[in-house]
């Protein structure tokens, strides 16, 4: 007769104990993410620490990877990742600027659509494609057309000639930087274009009134309110660069040489000799060495990423304020 | 020329002239910018298109009914003989397991950015540890799962693999969740506790109802993104030449098998290789835009 009213409160009571675990359950998955980055960070310095213990700080620098003396130096392979990244960031930057420039102001408003869709498709494709592209599509194409006439102009230049030389196979640091710089794109010019349709229109308007020309809005008005966005968007197209695996392993030829400048010579770099050596490499110095170029990268990623959340944070901030 | 110099000259006297000379160089410079900005998008388009071209060209050469029932060759076998199935079993085991892991403990964390503690410092630390997991490179993750996984039980494994990528679903999800918990109006929320329900209640029935397509488009982007993933498989999964349906030891999956079959000298290896570029990209880009439709239906 009383159940109804003595089940009022029970219910009460086991809603709030429902409440209660929930509200830990989602806690507790909320902290897995702060937990997961710990964990990378500290598996890895347990992982490098052989390695760190051995060659120290001078690990970074020195030119030698030799599994049977165990003498590892990660200089080849951190040129080759930086050199990657960068050649990769000199294309992509203006190109990006580019296609952001043309989806906020020249583009008709029916392609913006499908053409923004377009660039973000260019991010969702595994880089593996883009590697197995490069290798067999990309690299070919690059050395008849690119590396073998340049070496027939330049064979004698002193300088430039080194720069071209090694076989006419289109493998090496400058295919890796073209396809990663093909990969950033969308990255870049995604976030530039997000920044540059925040710039309020009625500063735009202003300078167009003023008889200002589309270019010297963007180049005057847009780009000075939007540089925080900006670098915060290359900061983050720098540290896809930086970590890209595949696209990476497929074409830079896994030689640890860095015996000429060319940048068509095979050669290596962090993420590839991972990919390369380590499901085979013996527990040791050597996993330890391959581990703490996994530290460095991890480090150098972190600080350009950080970097780039800022920047791009602080930009929100800033509109938050003049809206 | 004569003209030309004439008109210096005069533009030297004459401010008005002087201000269209200007002018002109003016227009001049936009035109050639928005020209370069115009090459630019052509430029973009261009590689993709290249690359879409050339999988469909040389994936649906070596597509065949083989490569979906037999499992892969050894090498120098002729054409046509041997496939994919196993590698194809073994990805879509260890894609299914990650999103079923993952999913769940990325929207939960969502759910507590949004839902718990929007403007809490713990909620701002973990979105920005979140932003920055999003963007690691995915090959630091396999060495931390080996570490944890495939050191400690001796063995590499498809359990480790599936974890690997569990671990990418997740940053994926909670983003997408989040955003789209937020913009459900709190007129909704509050409506509901108006009514009496506890917040567990109001968060599953109500909120996160509403926010469900926006949810599930997170979860198709995470599978998308997993399902091409090959860095974080190389030291975890691994490869295997066999079938293996209890992921315990090294599990056969495609992304891998790609890589070992392109890099190879063998004539059908590179063709098999072709065919799996041509699945995983067909694969990805309609999870794609399955999500894009999904996600503007509202």
């Amino acid at each position: 007769m009383y159940a109804p009213l003595s089940s009022f409160p029970r219910r009460l009571l086991s809603d709030a104990l429902a409440d209660r675990l929930f509200g830990l359950l989602a806690r507790l998955a909320a902290l897995i993410t702060l937990a997961l980055l710990l964990g990378i960070l500290l598996s890895l310095i347990v992982g490098a620490w052989p390695a760190i213990h051995q060659f120290g700080p001078g690990f970074l620098t020195h030119n030698a990877w030799d599994p049977v003396k165990e003498d590892f130096g990660g200089r080849v392979m951190i040129y080759g990742t930086l050199a990657t990244s960068i050649i990769a960031l000199a294309i992509a930057v203006p190109v990006s600027f580019g296609i952001a420039l043309f989806l906020t102001e020249l583009s008709p408003a029916w392609l913006k659509r499908p053409l923004g869709t377009a660039v973000e498709l260019l991010a969702a494709v595994p880089s593996i494609v883009y590697g197995m592209w490069g290798l067999m599509v990309f690299g070919p194409v690059l050395a008849r057309y690119v590396q073998q006439p340049m070496q027939s102009l330049l064979g004698d230049v002193p300088f430039l000639g080194a720069l071209v030389s090694g076989p006419p196979v289109g493998i090496g640091i400058l295919s890796a930087g073209i396809i990663l710089s093909i990969m950033i794109i969308p990255f870049i010019a995604s976030v530039m274009r997000d920044v540059f349709e925040v710039t309020p229109p009625l500063l735009k308007e202003s300078a167009y009134g003023l008889g200002a020309t589309t270019w010297e809005v963007i180049w005057k008005i847009v780009l000075p309110f939007t540089k925080t966005g900006v670098l915060g968007g290359i900061m983050l197209g720098l540290g896809r660069a930086l970590g890209e695996t595949m696209a990476v392993t497929f074409v830079i030829g896994n030689m640890n040489q860095l015996n000429s400048i060319s940048l068509f010579e095979p050669a290596n770099s962090i993420t590839s000799a991972l990919a390369n050596e380590f499901a085979e490499a013996a527990p040791g110095l050597h996993q330890a060495s391959l581990i703490y170029l996994g530290l460095v990268l991890f480090l150098i990623t972190f600080v350009v990423l950080t970097f780039s959340r800022l920047l791009l944070m602080r930009l929100q901030k800033n509109e938050g304020m003049s809206v | 020329m004569k003209t030309n110099e004439i008109a210096n000259e005069n533009a030297d006297q004459n401010p008005d002239r002087a201000r269209i000379a200007r002018f002109a160089r003016r227009k001049q410079i936009n035109r050639i910018a928005l020209t370069l900005s115009l090459a630019a998008m052509l430029f973009g388009m261009f590689w993709l298109a290249w690359i879409l071209w050339e999988t469909l060209r040389l994936g649906l050469g070596s597509l065949s009914m083989a490569m979906l029932t037999q499992s892969t060759p050894p090498p120098n076998e002729p054409l046509g003989e041997g496939g994919l199935a196993n590698a194809i079993m073994g990805s879509l085991l260890m894609v299914a397991l990650a999103t079923f892991v993952g999913a769940p403990i990325g929207i939960l964390s969502g759910v507590y950015l949004a839902e718990y503690d929007p403007r809490g410092k713990l909620a701002m630390i973990i979105r920005f540890v979140n932003d920055l997991l999003l963007s690691a490179p995915s090959i630091i993750i396999g060495l931390f799962v080996y570490a944890v996984m495939v050191v400690r039980f001796k063995a590499f494994s498809g359990w480790a693999g599936a974890v690997a990528l569990a671990l990418i679903v997740i940053p994926v999800v909670i983003r997408t969740t989040e955003n789209m918990l937020m913009l459900i109006p709190a007129g909704l929320r509050e409506a509901a506790y108006a009514l009496g329900a506890p917040k567990w209640k109001v968060i599953t029935r109500i909120t996160l109802t509403a926010a469900r397509a926006g949810v599930l488009t997170g979860i198709l982007l995470a599978v998308a993104r997993i399902s091409g993933e090959t860095a974080p498989l190389l030291f975890t999964a691994l490869n295997n030449q066999f079938w293996n349906f209890g992921l315990d030891g090294p599990t056969a999956n495609l992304p891998v098998t790609i890589l070992q079959f392109a890099m190879s000298p063998y004539e059908n290896w590179q063709q098999l290789a072709w065919g799996g570029v041509f699945l995983i990209t067909m694969a990805v880009l309609g999870l794609n835009i399955l999500a894009r439709v999904l996600s503007r239906k509202k």
